[in-house]
């Protein structure tokens, strides 16, 4: 087994944990693990297989396998960015009903207390 | 049975323009005996802007984050909607739109039948006319709105506007946060209601800042122009 390979199992193995010990605290939400915990799988697992990563390069054409690790990861991280778009965004609108439910309520409790006094 | 009329001044740190404001709405009678009743959304202003409007006899609806124009006004109209009022007028806090044209918009519903009536500056070259730039954006709106609702509205991004129960539903329901004037009327229009101009005198505003400034004008440019498509190819 080479060096790089040991430093990586390590590397992956630690942030699987810490992962872990984020959802165990209630932290992180299992929804927003699930993409973390499933790159950390692959890496783990080519780190491990590295003839697979080879094979793997050679079926797409791509040259080195190298640029094919991170074109992957470049893509995964682009669409998990969208997806914390779409996540704030939803965030937004919750948050908006919320402010202006409140503002009703309280305007309508200062009604009722002013109106029992 | 007189029909009731929610006047909605949606307000960012207007402490000092607010009181002539509110003082003159008492003073103005509004035509079909309608009745009033004043209502200030405040959207998280840093200053006094609620103990003002308490003092000035106006009901406080008081946001505990800061929404933007849009999200101020929806407060209102969802108000509007809960309490069963015939009408919903925005009016600005910042004294642009002088309460005495209000029965010039009421009477234009009262006549047409519109849902939505707009308070206009540019159908009668009078009053305060907005900058030169301010201008060129509007008349891009103008043209933008022309393609998206097919109607010629010439003021969309005027604040100034009156909307009876049809568009207080639609709107208590799905109003936009950011710069909403020009898309909410692609919204009405796809909705099948009557949008109507009418002219108006406007002043120069008495205190506080415009929510657009220059630097933000390109900004407003493209994200209004995307926020009209979007909504103008969005299913009903």
């Amino acid at each position: 087994m080479q060096r790089i390979q040991i430093i990586a199992i390590i590397v992956n193995i630690l942030f699987l944990l810490y992962i872990a010990r984020l959802i165990i605290k209630g932290k992180l939400r299992e929804e927003y693990a699930i993409v973390w915990v499933i790159c950390t799988v692959f890496l783990v697992i080519f780190s491990f297989w590295t003839e697979g990563l080879e094979l793997l390069s050679r079926l797409t054409g791509v040259v080195l396998a190298s640029n094919m690790v991170f074109t992957g990861f470049i893509f995964a991280i682009l669409i998990y960015l969208l997806h914390l778009s779409v996540v704030a965004s939803k965030l937004h609108n919750n948050n908006k009903k919320l402010a202006q439910e409140i503002s009703l309520l309280k305007e309508q409790f200062d009604k009722y207390v002013s109106e029992h006094k | 049975m007189p029909g009731k009329v929610l006047i909605v001044i949606p307000c960012y740190n207007e402490e000092a323009s607010l009181p002539s404001v509110l003082d003159e709405l008492h003073q103005t009678t509004l035509p079909g005996g309608y009745q009033m009743e004043v209502v200030v959304i405040n959207d998280c202003s840093k200053d006094n802007t609620v103990a003002v409007a308490r003092k000035h006899k106006a009901t406080v609806l008081d946001l505990p984050v800061n929404l933007g124009i849009g999200g101020a006004v929806q407060t209102g109209i969802r108000y509007a909607r809960d309490n069963d009022f015939d009408i919903a007028i925005q009016l600005d806090g910042d004294g642009q739109h002088p309460p005495k044209e209000l029965d010039k918009l009421v009477g234009h519903h009262i006549e047409s039948g519109a849902n939505v009536v707009i308070g206009s500056r540019f159908l009668e070259k009078e009053g305060f006319q907005s900058s030169f730039l301010r201008r060129l954006g509007i008349s891009y709106f103008h043209w933008v709105n022309r393609v998206m609702t097919g109607k010629h509205i010439y003021d969309s991004t005027s604040g100034f506007r009156l909307f009876d129960r049809a568009a207080i539903e639609i709107a208590a329901a799905n109003y936009p946060d950011e710069y909403p004037e020009p898309e909410s009327l692609v919204l009405f229009s796809k909705a099948g209601l009557k949008i109507a101009e009418v002219p108006v005198i406007m002043s120069a505003r008495r205190g506080g800042q415009s929510s657009i400034r220059s630097f933000g004008s390109l900004y407003y440019c493209i994200k209004v122009s995307l926020a009209m498509f979007f909504s103008f190819i969005r299913k009903p």
